[in-house]
C-alpha cells in the first residue's frame, strides 16, 4: 500500500483502530460502527438492524459490502463473513456496493492483502450483532427466553415446540431494538460454519457474463461529455505554453483548457484537457495540441544512467545502514570463501486491464459528484475536497467495481483530474478516460533495484555472514516505502552476522506499490543469492532454508509507528516449505531437459513455498511447465474459489514479470507505451500450476499478493538447475541463456 | 454522417465520423457498453465482436467500413447456445476475477467453437491466445472452454 494509505486520517467515531505497517504488516484490532443506525440520528428504517444488514419481508437480506472491488473478490467475501453468523440462507443474500462513507463503514480500501484480517473479527460481529436482534425479536414475539432457540438458514427455530418464524417476518421488530455491544455477542465455533469455507462464485459474475454495466468505466450518465488529459511526457515537467486553437476546431469537441497543477503527481498535474462528444473524438483532437513544456533537469534521466550511477555506488560504502547484526567484518575476514554477486530489477507499471478513468459531476451548489473506480476512496475524496476548497461533505464519492487495481488506483491522480475537468463544466457530467498509453506512461510504477551481496562461508562450509548494499531511489530527499527495505528481510536474524546498508538515486519518476511491493523485489534477490550460497555448500536451497529455520524461535512481534507487526513464524514457514517439497516430489530432481527451483517468501503475513519445473529451449527460450504452491494464511480458507484464483493469479503474473516486463526510461519519459512493448503473460505461456493450503492455528489472513513473490526465483532457480546459468537481472535476458 | 450498421440483428443508425471505431460508436452512441476499451491497437481482444461470426476487434475497426455485414456483441451473446453454455461454464468454473476482460475472452471463445466444436488444449491456446487477462485467470478460461467442448450445448 501507498503512504498514503498508511497516513489516512481516521474519523474516531469509526472506531476503527487498525494501523497499516510500510510494506504490508498490520495490527488487527478493529471494531466496526455498529451503532451507525443510531449515530446518524435518523429513525430506524424497517428491516433495517444495522449499517451493514438490512432484511425484507419477503426474507432476502441485502448485506452491504464496504471495501472497493478490483477482482479480489472482497465484495463476496466480506459479506460471507457477515452472512455466516446471521445464519441466514445465503441463497436470499443480496450484496450491494457501499458507497464511500467511513463513518458508516469503517476503512474502506483495497490493498496491502489487508482486507481478511482487518475484518475477519469485525465482520462476523456485524453478522452475530444482527442474529442477536433477531432471536430477541423472536423471544418477544413467542413470550419466551432467547437461550431457547437456535437459528438456521434465516428461520429462528425453537427446538422444543418446533415452531419457527423467517427473519424476514422478525425483522421490523428486531431494527427496533438496541443494537448489541459487538465485543459482547458470542462468535461462532468454527466447526459451525455453513458459509464460511465454501466456494462461491464471484457475486457480480452473473451480471459481467451478459456485458452488463458495472465497471466505473461503464457509468453513463444524460448528457455526459468525454474527457481526455494530455500531460508532460517528462516526469516532473511543468507547462508553460499551449496552443489550443487546432484542437479546439475539430468537430465535436465540445472545449479545450489548460489545468494548472502542483508539483505532485499524486495530485493534479500541468496538462490540457479536451471535452468532447465522444473519447474517440477527444482524444483525436489531442493529437493537435501544441504544447511546451519546461522539463527542467528531468530531462537526462534514463533508466541507462540509473543503471551506471547504482552500479558505481555498489561499489562504494552505503549511505545508510538497514541492519546490523553480529560482527560481519569477522565473518569475512575469517571466511574461508566469499561469495559475491550483483542482482537487479526494472521499473514496472501496473496495467490494470480497465485503464484510469473517473466520471465527474460539479452541481450547481458546488457539490462535486464523483463514480471513481478507486482502491482508496479517502485519499481521493480528501485530495478533491482540497483542491476545489470544498468541505468533505460537498464531495461525493461512489465506489464501482474495477477492472484490476494492482495497487494503481491507490493514487487518485485520475479522481484529481476529473474532478478539476468537471469543476470547470457545471452541470455537465465528465467522463474522464486515459488510453493505454496514458496509462503505460503515467503510472506509480514498481522502483527499480539493485542489490551487492556478499556471503561469507567458513571453514566447514557453513554460512558466517551476509553483507548487502541496496541501491534504490528517492524523491525530495524521501525513499517512498515501496522503494524501501526494512533490514529484516528474511535471513536476517537466521544468519548470525548479517548487515544491510543502502544507498540511494533522486529521481521524478513517480514510485508506488505493485502487488507485494517490496517482497515482489527482494524475493527474488535474496532467494536467489541463498540458492547460490547453497549450491556451493553442495546442497539444495530447500535444505539450506531448513537448516536455518530449524529449531528457532518466533521472532518477536514488531512495534512500528503503525501498530505491532506479527513476528516470522520459522514453524509455519518450515510447513509450507515440507508441504511444497512433497507435492513437487522435489527430491526425485526434474526429467531430462528440465530443471527444478525453489523459492519460499513470508509477505503480507502470509508464508508460501514453490516450485517450479522449467526449461530453456537452445535458443534461450523459457517455459515454465509446472508449479507447486504451498501456502500458509491461517486457520480458514474463507472463499476456496477466490483464494485458488488470487493464488493461481498472482504466481502467473509474478512468472510474466520475470520473462518479460521491464519499463525503461529514456530522456525522462517511459518509452514503452502498450501491450506490444509492455507484454503480458498469455495463456500460451500458462503452466500447469497446484495450489495447496496448509491450514495453521492463526487467524486468516490475506490472498492477494503473498503468493507472488516466492515464484520469481523459484523460476529464476529452475533455470540455474536446467542451464547451469545463473539470472541476476529482471527481465529474463534470453540472449544470456541461449 | 450516418451510417446503418445491422447490431444483433437491429438495423442501428450511427450519426458519427465514418474513421470513428466500432467500440466507440457502440460505447458511446448507443451505450452498449459490455464491448470494453483494453488497449485501443487490437493488442489484448477486451473489445472482441463478432463480425459476421468472426470474432473482430472492435478498436481497430471504422464503423464506415463494416457495411452490410452483422455485428454481435457480448449483449446478444445469450441468443446462441454456444454462447449461453460458454456464460454458463464460465460460472460454473468461477472463471474470472476483475472480470473486465471477460466479455471479449467469451465472445472470442464463442468463435472458436462455432468453427471448431471440439478444440484441444493446444487449439484452445491458440485462440484464446489474443486475449489478455491481467488477473490471469488463463487456466480457468481453459478449462470452461474444455467442458462446453466435452459437454456440448445440448443442455443450455
Amino acid at each position: 500500500m501507498s503512504e498514503t494509505a498508511t497516513s489516512v486520517k481516521l474519523n474516531r467515531r469509526t472506531l476503527l483502530k487498525a494501523g497499516a505497517v510500510a510494506g504490508g504488516g498490520l495490527f488487527l484490532s478493529a471494531t466496526m460502527p455498529f451503532a451507525a443506525r443510531a449515530a446518524a440520528g435518523a429513525a430506524p428504517e424497517a428491516g433495517t438492524l444495522s449499517a451493514f444488514v438490512t432484511i425484507a419481508p419477503d426474507n432476502t437480506i441485502t448485506i452491504v459490502g464496504k471495501n472497493p472491488e478490483i477482482g479480489q473478490g472482497i465484495k463476496t467475501m466480506l459479506p460471507m463473513l457477515i452472512a455466516d453468523e446471521l445464519d441466514a440462507d445465503w441463497d436470499l443474500v443480496r450484496i450491494e456496493q457501499a458507497d464511500f462513507n467511513p463513518e458508516k463503514y469503517g476503512f474502506q480500501f483495497a490493498g496491502g492483502s489487508f482486507a481478511t484480517p482487518m475484518n475477519w473479527i469485525p465482520m462476523r460481529q456485524v453478522g452475530a450483532s444482527a442474529r442477536q436482534m433477531l432471536l430477541e425479536a423472536a423471544a418477544h414475539h413467542w413470550g419466551t427466553a432467547p437461550s431457547s432457540l437456535r437459528t438456521e438458514k434465516s428461520r429462528v427455530i425453537e427446538p422444543e415446540t418446533g415452531r419457527s418464524i423467517t427473519y424476514g417476518e422478525l425483522a421490523a421488530q428486531a431494527a427496533k431494538s438496541s443494537v448489541p455491544d459487538p465485543e459482547k455477542v458470542r462468535l461462532k465455533d468454527p466447526k459451525d460454519f455453513t458459509i464460511i469455507g465454501r466456494a462461491i462464485g464471484g457475486i457480480d459474475s452473473p451480471r459481467i457474463v451478459k456485458g452488463e454495466p458495472i465497471f466505473g468505466v461503464d457509468t453513463q450518465l444524460p448528457g455526459m461529455k468525454y474527457a481526455a488529459f494530455e500531460r508532460a511526457p517528462v516526469f516532473g515537467a511543468r507547462l508553460v505554453s499551449a496552443d489550443l486553437a487546432a484542437a479546439q476546431a475539430v468537430p465535436g469537441v465540445e472545449d479545450v483548457f489548460v489545468l494548472k497543477g502542483e508539483d505532485n503527481p499524486e495530485g493534479l498535474i500541468d496538462g490540457v484537457a479536451i471535452v468532447a462528444n465522444s473519447w474517440w473524438t477527444a482524444n483525436k483532437a489531442r493529437e493537435q495540441l501544441k504544447i511546451e513544456w519546461d522539463n527542467g533537469q528531468w530531462a537526462s534521466h534514463s533508466s541507462e544512467k540509473y543503471d551506471a550511477k547504482a552500479r558505481e555506488l555498489m561499489q562504494g560504502s552505503p549511505a545508510k545502514t538497514l541492519a546490523s547484526d553480529g560482527d560481519v567484518d569477522a565473518a569475512f575476514s575469517g571466511a574461508a570463501k566469499v561469495l559475491e554477486a550483483e542482482y537487479a530489477y526494472p521499473f514496472l507499471a501496473h496495467v490494470a486491464m480497465e485503464p484510469m478513468n473517473c466520471t465527474a459531476l460539479c452541481h450547481d451548489d458546488g457539490k462535486m459528484e464523483l463514480w471513481a473506480p478507486t482502491q482508496i476512496p479517502q485519499s481521493g475524496h480528501g485530495g478533491v475536497a482540497k483542491m476545489l476548497n470544498l468541505p468533505p461533505e460537498k464531495v461525493i464519492v461512489h465506489l464501482t467495481r474495477m477492472g484490476g487495481g494492482f495497487g494503481r488506483r491507490l493514487s487518485n491522480d485520475f479522481m484529481h483530474q476529473a474532478a478539476a475537468i468537471a469543476a470547470k463544466k457545471p452541470g455537465t457530467p465528465i467522463q474522464l478516460i486515459w488510453s493505454r498509453e496514458d496509462d503505460v506512461r503515467s503510472d506509480f510504477y514498481r522502483p527499480a533495484g539493485w542489490h551487492r551481496l556478499r556471503a561469507a562461508l567458513d571453514d566447514s562450509g557453513k554460512l558466517a555472514g551476509i553483507d548487502g548494499h541496496f541501491v534504490t531511489f528517492e524523491t525530495g530527499g524521501e525513499v517512498p516505502m515501496p522503494a524501501s527495505m526494512d533490514g529484516s528481510e528474511f535471513p536476517a536474524k537466521f544468519v548470525p552476522n548479517m548487515r544491510y546498508g543502502q544507498s540511494s538515486i533522486d529521481t521524478r519518476v513517480p514510485m508506488g506499490s505493485l502487488r507485494a511491493p517490496r517482497s515482489n523485489a527482494i524475493a527474488f534477490v535474496l532467494q536467489s543469492f541463498l540458492d547460490e550460497i547453497a549450491h556451493e555448500q553442495g546442497r539444495d536451497l530447500p535444505a539450506l532454508m531448513l537448516e536455518l529455520l530449524a529449531g528457532r524461535e518466533k521472532l518477536p512481534d514488531a512495534k512500528t509507528p503503525f501498530g505491532v507487526q506479527p513476528g516470522f513464524d520459522p514453524a509455519r514457514a518450515t510447513a509450507v516449505i515440507n508441504k511444497a517439497l512433497a507435492m513437487s516430489d522435489w527430491k526425485a530432481g526434474a526429467p531430462s531437459g528440465r530443471g527444478k527451483g525453489f523459492g519460499f517468501y513470508f509477505s503480507h503475513l502470509g508464508y508460501f513455498a514453490e516450485v517450479v519445473e522449467a526449461s530453456v529451449s537452445a535458443k534461450g527460450q523459457v517455459q515454465p511447465h509446472h508449479v507447486w504452491a504451498a501456502g500458509d494464511v491461517g486457520s480458514h480458507i474463507i472463499n476456496p474459489h477466490g483464494a485458488m484464483n488470487q493464488a493461481q493469479g498472482a504466481i502467473i503474473d509474478g512468472l510474466g514479470q520475470a520473462m518479460a516486463l521491464a519499463v525503461n526510461i529514456e530522456g525522462g519519459a517511459v518509452s514503452q507505451s502498450n501491450f506490444h512493448d509492455y507484454q503480458l503473460p498469455r495463456i500460451t505461456m500458462v503452466p500447469r500450476i497446484e495450489v495447496e493450503f496448509v491450514k495453521s492455528d492463526n487467524p486468516p489472513t490475506g490472498l492477494g499478493e503473498p503468493a507472488l513473490p516466492p515464484v520469481i526465483p523459484a523460476l529464476t532457480n529452475a533455470i540455474f538447475a536446467a542451464t547451469g546459468k545463473r539470472v541476476r537481472s529482471l527481465p529474463i535476458d534470453r540472449s544470456l541463456l541461449g | 454522417m450516418a451510417h446503418k450498421v445491422k447490431i444483433n440483428g437491429e438495423t442501428r443508425e450511427l450519426d458519427v465520423p465514418e474513421d470513428m471505431p466500432l467500440l466507440w460508436a457502440l460505447r458511446g452512441e448507443l451505450g452498449m457498453v459490455g464491448t470494453k476499451f483494453g488497449c485501443g491497437k487490437g493488442l489484448c481482444g477486451a473489445c472482441t465482436v463478432h463480425v459476421d461470426g468472426v470474432a473482430t476487434r472492435s478498436c481497430s475497426l471504422p464503423v464506415g467500413s463494416v457495411g452490410d455485414k452483422e455485428v454481435t456483441t457480448i449483449e446478444a451473446l445469450a441468443e446462441t447456445p454456444v454462447g449461453r453454455a460458454l456464460q454458463q461454464a464460465w460460472l460454473d468454473e468461477d472463471v474470472m476475477q476483475c472480470g473486465y476482460c471477460q466479455a471479449g475472452q467469451l465472445m472470442n471463445a464463442t468463435a472458436l467453437l462455432n468453427r471448431n466444436p471440439k478444440p484441444d488444449t493446444r487449439q484452445i491456446d491458440a485462440a484464446m491466445s489474443g486475449n489478455i487477462c491481467r488477473c490471469a485467470c488463463y487456466g480457468r478460461i481453459r478449462e470452461a472452454i474444455a467442458q462446453v467442448a466435452e459437454k456440448g450445448t445440448a443442455n443450455v
